[in-house]
Formats: structure tokens, C-alpha cells, sequence
């Protein structure tokens, strides 16, 4: 299990996992589940680590790395989230850290070049565990963006 | 929630529908999650970019489907859980989550399922949201 939590000049930021939060994003997904609404202390949602959005300085670019791409043109490729146990609880504090993992270009079939930009982000507790950890593609297209761009 | 005994490769949840996806749906969405781009709630910042409306935020539909899956297996037994996105989504469609375990497995003392999972987009019938799932069975 990889621990580099906070790499050296890139000291993250921190997120409160609360329950509001968790049943606002619960129902802003469609869910019943009384595991999100109902529990006093309850478990997250699996998407819900995009919400550290709202915890991360004024001053810093996109946690998906979109930063510097013209919102116009950019396609959520792909995300993903794994998690080291249960995903975090409310009650819980994360230091989250992002870093930019690949950059790379492709020739689209009708869209011109394609910019890819894959960001890894750790989220890391209280307690000095990594619990999870999600990896964001997002890719800048040389027009707006298609279906089968 | 089903056991382990009861799992096999091929089990699988009932599938849901959900929708017809209202312009609300998408601004709720940006709401919680913090994702602003104007792209999926602004018509004119759309209509500019050749768009001809507004479109769904994919993680909304990664989420509606998340939430489809840990109700099935469980919201804290989730350990894994990955979209790519296809299709997108508009106002007035209507999707239907579905998936089903395609490996079952024990693995560092734990009982373990993967699932594939797909979001689809009942107009065109094509995928929205491939999705991915691992998750512990207690």
C-alpha cells in the first residue's frame, strides 16, 4: 500500500467528511439507501471524495486537473476510487494531496489532437492511513467535445 | 443483502430506472459535488460551444450508479469502484442502472466480488457510464 500521503513542496489540504454533507450528496445522487440518510454516523458515498472540490485553496487548479484546459472543450474521460477499508465515515478529517501522474496526447478520430491529463489524489486520515485513493482522466479536445470523440 | 453463499458469477441486482434527468437533477448535482463548469447548467456557455443544450455531469450518473451498487452489496463494503464515460446524457433522458459479479474470490482473508456495471441511455440504448466494482461480502 503506497504511503507517500503528502509528497515534499505539495503538503495538500485538508477535508471534514460530515454528515450533512453525505446526505446532501446522497440524495443529489438519486439515493434511498438508508446507510447514507439514516446512520448517525454514517459511511460516504463512493463518488464522494469529488466533493473535497469545496476544501481545496481558492488558489488551487482543479483536484480533476483540468486547470489551464478551456472548460469548452474538456471530457471527463474516467474516474476512479479505491479504498484501503470501508470508505471514510463522517467524523472523519483527510489530508488530501493531488499530483498529476501522465500527461499525454492522441490524434482523435475527428476531434484533432486530444490532451490527456491523469491526476491521482490521496486522502489520508487522522490517523496517518491512507484511505483511499482516486485517479481522475480528464481530456482536453481540439473541438467541443463529442460523443465519440 | 445478498451472502457470500449466495453470490455467484452472473448474480445480479434488479436493474433501475431512473429520470427523465431534469435541469434540477444536473444543478443539484453541481451543488453537492462542487463541479461548476457552466457547461451543465449555463444554455448560452453550452449553445457557444456547439452544444445544443446543456449536458449531464458524468459523475452524476457514476454516482447515481454507485449508489444503484452499494445498495445491493452494501455501502460500506465498497473497495473499488472505476467509470469510463460514454454517451452523454441530456435533459429528459432516462437511464437504467444494471451489473452482475464477474469474479468471486478470497483474497488477503477477505470474501470478494468484482462486478461490471453500465448506466445505459434508454433512447439510444447505448452506454453512458462502463463501470467497475469491488467490494468485501461480510
Amino acid at each position: 500500500m503506497p504511503d507517500e500521503a503528502a509528497e515534499p513542496g505539495h503538503p495538500g489540504y485538508e477535508m471534514a467528511v460530515e454528515r450533512g454533507k453525505i446526505r446532501e450528496f446522497a440524495r443529489a445522487t438519486m439515493s434511498h439507501n438508508p446507510e447514507y440518510l439514516e446512520d448517525p454516523i454514517p459511511v460516504s458515498p463512493p463518488t464522494f471524495l469529488q466533493t473535497s472540490a469545496f476544501w481545496a485553496p481558492h488558489d488551487a487548479p482543479p483536484a480533476n486537473g483540468s486547470g489551464g484546459m478551456d472548460l469548452a472543450r474538456v471530457l471527463h474521460g474516467g474516474q476512479e476510487f479505491v479504498f484501503f477499508g470501508p470508505p471514510p465515515r463522517a467524523g472523519t478529517t483527510l489530508r488530501v494531496s493531488a499530483r498529476l501522474d501522465k500527461e499525454y496526447e492522441k490524434e482523435g478520430r475527428r476531434g484533432g489532437t486530444m490532451r490527456f491529463r491523469e491526476t491521482v489524489t490521496s486522502f489520508v486520515d487522522e490517523h496517518g492511513r491512507l484511505v483511499a485513493e482516486s485517479r481522475a482522466t480528464v481530456i482536453e479536445t481540439g473541438r467541443a467535445p463529442t460523443e465519440d470523440a | 443483502m445478498p451472502t457470500w453463499t449466495e453470490l455467484h458469477e452472473g448474480s445480479a441486482p434488479q436493474p433501475r430506472e431512473y429520470g427523465p434527468l431534469t435541469r434540477t437533477d444536473l444543478v443539484r448535482y453541481q451543488g453537492a459535488s462542487g463541479d461548476f463548469n457552466p457547461i451543465h447548467h449555463d444554455e448560452e456557455f453550452a449553445q457557444g460551444a456547439g452544444f445544443p443544450s446543456v449536458y449531464s455531469v458524468g459523475m452524476l450518473q457514476a454516482g447515481i450508479l454507485a449508489g444503484f451498487v452499494t445498495e445491493w452489496l452494501g455501502a460500506a463494503n465498497i473497495r473499488r469502484y472505476a467509470v469510463q464515460f460514454r454517451e452523454q446524457l441530456w435533459p429528459g433522458d432516462v437511464i437504467v442502472c444494471s451489473g452482475h459479479v464477474v469474479r468471486k474470490y478470497a483474497e488477503g482473508g477477505e470474501h470478494k466480488v468484482d462486478l461490471e456495471l453500465l448506466c445505459t441511455r434508454v433512447e439510444t440504448g447505448g452506454a453512458a457510464v462502463k463501470g467497475e466494482a469491488t467490494f468485501v461480502v461480510p
